[in-house]
């Protein structure tokens, strides 16, 4: 015990802190936003302008971002972790009465400089308040099941919140990474059933909450013969985009179901579909490449750490990333129906772009604090 | 176990790319190709119609419509509510579009309105973003400068109907029209062309990025027509005030030099669809103006079939030019009494007289001698009773009857009495104006048998080569002795001292033509009627009167044009036929740019007034 508390107390000067960063995954990183740079180029049919100099910028300041919030001493983390997460959450709450009193449905809170989507902020505040909730529980305690109560509320309250705005995609997401968390915490596969079988017979329940356009998406996707011309449309070019572009590809540049406009939002979901396009099944494989080492990464960061709150953190963080790439990839290609998931690091838009980098900072921290013990009860 | 389940979900990933990039390329690939390339047909300019001085009778001009691609209309109803706030469309252009939209592909651009105007298109053009698969195209329409003139030469084309689609893709095309008539219809794959086509690169939204590939198809062949314009236009004129039709024919090379029927009606009604009033009004006209009564008119020939009686006669030696016959104005056959048209008769007459004053008791004596089968297989050598051939649709055959037909048609035997009545062109016997032109010509031109044709085309399409060398006819096998008692007859009955035509003769020496004039009864002059006195033609209803007809050929001293003119219940062939034969033909001849001498000479003499 008292060991521990004396590396709890351990303090790493910032200079040992930088150097302990993990470098070659900010190399891999860095090659997989080149990947989207150049796709964007290739989007704009060959222009920097207006996509790929400002994907570039923002994945310059998300760097710095990454690496300031990767020298936050991950105590502290552990310690705002429930704070993040009840702003969060707060905010969510914020939209949706603004939403109800008439000051217009929007998803985002404006700050002046910046839009701020309280939902994407919850993705990655879920991932610490979960992690920090099992951080306290004993194993004998996460395998009670009456432990699983007030978690539940934890999870489900963000959730519900956001499918009411409504966002199909990050629902799916945040309930998706809560499992993986939930996985590696060591709730028991029972109890995974129990939830499971709630979640299916809350469907109907669920179903009550999507819009119709979200309806029919689940229900073209279900049969796309429903509707060639209007929702089946996008998967459809997708498909033939994806299947016209064949082994090696139509060239940079040369993709005629990107080019010709044919595949829609081919900057921000449909990116990967372009891809594959202009550079065959070995331009996606290569992403896909570079996505699965990222992923190991986040696995072997997660394995190296000491304690429960850390590599929690890491899973968590890994998994919203596998999450995004899974979710984005399955969809372009046909497999889930169509929600809003834009591909980590390659997809433009900003608002994914901070929460992928304050992730990988999260995950970054962990890594450089990997040697740091918490007690499973932190003194309050 | 949480990192095994995302890299089994990863390995899902790759292997749907593999099944959707290399398995399924193929389908793929063809999918994105027929997405990006949109093949378009491009119409080749129909080709025009040519006098044969180079006169145009039928060409193109522009035409802007508006056409509907259904496959890139999310709601055709609501596409032709937006087309409708912006130009007037009716309720039946509504049903056209859909029943069109239903019977054509999806991609073929299906015709709103036609014929629109600058403002219309601009209109249409400015509110282009909204309107989704609609298209302003030029097309070109049909346009006939001769209009009425010339309508039973050149037909007219139409929109294409259902029974018309061949399968060629030009006939779907939204403008597309087809010969319905004459020159255009017979003509018609010639003219129309080849369609080419244009491959072009297209974006999602439709619009052109680049031609990948472009065939130019042929345009159509223009076609030169042996007609005379300018002579079609007097013969038109002349004829206009009446039911009538006549036929000019060049005798050595056959041309149709002229063709016209009255009434007529105008061609450019057709291009742009005409109106069913203005169709039912042409299909009740009773002097029904849409049939061209110089083919499709069949009418007893009269005495202008004098000629080839007499020729049967002479060629059969049974009668000789010296062959004598007194007319008392009537004659006896069993129970029956035959008249000649002039009453009291015309005394003795010889062959040639009989032809010059058209005696009928002359003619009723020779035909009771060579008897009917000798003068119908007569007339059939003439080009009676078959078709000419002639490059137009709608020819009838008329009808050269004899002992066979007559059992055929009727099951009893032929009855001498009907001999009598051929023998002067009436009964059974029925012809064409057209017939009557190439009959007067074989005679003219010493027994060669001349066939019509009104583009040299129809002589060369059975030939390989398609050489302009003027057509080479064979030779009847006439005697020229025989021929020769025969258009002497004709001299003399437009110039001689009795002549039947005198009155209408032509004075000019070089210029004299040779004719017969006809005045064939539509109806049996019955004793009783005979008795108190026949009405005279202008006192009977319109459809009973005499049809006048005349037959001609000049200039007599070396036969070049041959004419037969044919007015419907106009009376006497020699008051309103042979008038108008004479007007022709001294047109025709005024106009023949070879015997034109005095061109020449006016232009020397302008030449050195001004020099």
């Amino acid at each position: 015990m008292a060991k521990s508390l004396g590396i709890q107390h351990y303090q790493m000067s910032l200079g040992l802190k930088f150097r302990r960063i993990n470098w070659s995954l900010v190399l891999v990183l860095t090659m997989t936003a080149m990947i989207g740079i150049a796709m964007l180029y290739s989007a704009a049919n060959g222009n920097l302008d207006p996509w790929a100099s400002r994907h570039a910028a923002r994945f310059g300041a998300g760097l710095v971002m990454m690496i300031g919030i990767a020298l936050i001493d991950i105590r502290h983390l552990l310690r705002w972790a429930y704070g993040i997460y009840g702003l969060a959450l707060a905010m969510l709450a914020l939209v949706e009465i603004m939403g109800i009193s008439g000051m217009g449905a929007q998803r985002w809170i404006d700050l002046g400089f910046f839009q701020l989507q309280p939902s994407e902020v919850m993705k990655m505040a879920l991932v610490l308040a979960l992690a920090r909730y099992f951080h306290g529980l004993t194993m004998e305690e996460t395998r009670r099941l009456r432990a699983l109560a007030a978690l539940l509320l934890l999870v489900l309250a963000p959730a519900a919140l956001v499918l009411r705005q409504p966002d199909l995609g990050t629902a799916v997401m945040l309930m998706l990474t809560s499992a993986a968390i939930l996985l590696a915490a060591g709730v028991r596969l029972r109890i995974f059933a129990i939830v499971a079988v709630a979640g299916l017979s809350a469907i109907p329940l669920a179903w009550q909450f999507l819009r119709d356009y979200q309806k029919e998406r689940i229900l073209t996707f279900l049969d796309p013969e429903r509707d060639p011309l209007g929702a089946g449309y996008h998967i459809l070019q997708s498909k033939i985009a994806l299947g016209s572009g064949g082994m090696f590809g139509k060239g940079f540049l040369n993709g005629t179901q990107s080019q010709l406009s044919f595949l829609p939002e081919r900057q921000t979901d449909f990116i990967f579909t372009m891809l594959a396009e202009e550079f065959g099944l070995m331009g996606g494989l290569t992403l896909l490449a570079l996505y699965t080492l990222i992923l190991i990464y986040g696995f072997v960061i997660g394995l190296g750490t000491k304690s429960q709150f850390a590599r929690l953190v890491a899973t968590g963080v890994t998994a919203t990333f596998f999450v995004y790439v899974f979710i984005n990839i399955a969809m372009v290609t046909g497999l889930i129906p169509v929600v809003g998931v834009p591909l980590p690091l390659v997809s433009y838009g900003g608002t994914a772009m901070v929460t992928i980098m304050v992730g990988v900072g999260l995950l970054m921290s962990v890594y450089v604090h990997r040697d740091i013990e918490i007690p499973r009860r932190p003194p309050v | 176990m949480l990192a095994g389940g995302q890299f089994l979900l990863l390995s899902a990933l790759v292997g749907r790319l593999y099944y959707l990039q290399v398995l399924q390329s193929d389908r793929y690939v063809m999918l994105s190709d027929d997405n990006r390339i949109n093949i378009k047909l491009l119409p080749p300019p129909r080709g025009r119609i040519l006098d044969r001085k180079g006169e145009t009778m039928a060409t193109n001009r522009h035409n802007y419509r508006i056409a509907l691609v259904s496959e890139q209309t999310n709601d055709v109803t609501a596409t032709l509510d937006a087309i409708g706030l912006l130009i007037p469309l009716s309720a039946s252009d509504y049903q056209r579009v859909r029943r069109e939209i239903h019977r054509k592909r999806e991609f073929v651009p299906i015709t709103v309105r036609e014929n629109l105007t600058w403002a219309e298109v601009a209109r249409i053009e400015v509110n282009a973003p909204d309107l989704a698969g609609v298209v302003i195209e030029v097309g070109q329409t049909r346009y006939y400068p001769l209009g009425a003139t010339a309508v039973h030469i050149t037909g007219y084309v139409a929109a294409v109907s259902e029974d018309e689609l061949t399968g060629d893709p030009l006939l779907e095309l939204p403008d597309s029209r087809i010969g319905k008539n004459g020159i255009e219809k017979i003509y018609d794959l010639a003219l129309r062309g080849k369609a080419g086509n244009s491959q072009v690169e297209v974006n999602a939204f439709g619009r052109v990025i680049r031609e990948l590939e472009r065939n130019e198809g042929q345009p159509g062949d223009d076609l030169v027509l042996t007609l005379d314009a300018g002579l079609q236009r007097y013969v038109s004129a002349r004829i206009a005030e009446k039911s009538a039709s006549a036929v000019v024919l060049d005798i050595l090379t056959g041309d149709v030099l002229a063709l016209a029927s009255s009434p007529s009606y105008d061609p450019n009604l057709f291009t742009n669809g005409i109106s069913s009033e203005d169709w039912r009004a042409l299909l009740n006209h009773p002097r029904k103006p849409l049939i061209s009564k110089a083919i499709s008119g069949q009418y007893p020939p009269g005495s202008t079939f004098k000629m080839v009686v007499a020729l049967a006669a002479l060629e059969s030696g049974l009668a000789g030019r010296s062959h004598e016959v007194f007319c008392t104005g009537e004659v006896q056959l069993g129970n029956r009494t035959f008249h000649c048209w002039k009453r009291g008769g015309h005394g003795r007459m010889d062959m040639v007289d009989a032809l010059e004053q058209s005696c009928d008791i002359y003619f009723y004596d020779i035909s009771l001698r060579i008897g009917i089968n000798r003068i119908a297989k007569m007339a059939r050598r003439f080009g009676l009773g078959e078709l000419s051939d002639i490059d137009l649709h709608g020819e009838q055959p008329g009808l050269v009857p004899d002992r066979d037909w007559k059992f055929a048609n009727f099951e009893r035997s032929w009855q001498k009495g009907e001999t009598l009545i051929a023998g002067i062109g009436q009964g059974y016997m029925l012809a064409t104006p057209l017939q009557l032109a190439v009959m007067t010509a074989r005679i003219a031109s010493g027994g060669v048998a001349v066939t019509p044709h009104l583009s040299r085309r129809a002589l060369t399409r059975n030939q390989d080569d398609g050489a302009e060398t003027g057509p080479v006819f064979a030779s009847m096998g006439l005697s020229p002795a025989s021929l020769a008692v025969v258009t002497e007859g004709m001299r003399r009955a437009v110039n001689g001292a009795r002549g039947t035509a005198r009155r209408a003769r032509i004075v000019e020496p070089d210029m004299a033509m040779a004719g017969k004039t006809g005045t064939s009864q539509v109806r049996s002059i019955s004793t009783a009627e005979r008795l108190s006195g026949v009405l005279k033609n202008s006192k009977r209803p319109w459809e009973k009167r005499d049809h006048a007809l005349f037959v001609a050929y000049a200039p007599i001293h070396d036969p070049r044009y041959a004419i037969a003119v044919v007015v419907e219940h106009g009376g006497s062939g020699s008051s309103v036929a042979a008038p108008i034969a004479r007007d022709i033909l001294r047109e025709t001849q005024r106009r023949d740019p070879a015997r034109d001498g005095s061109l020449e000479r006016i232009a020397a003499a302008s030449d050195s007034s001004s020099g």
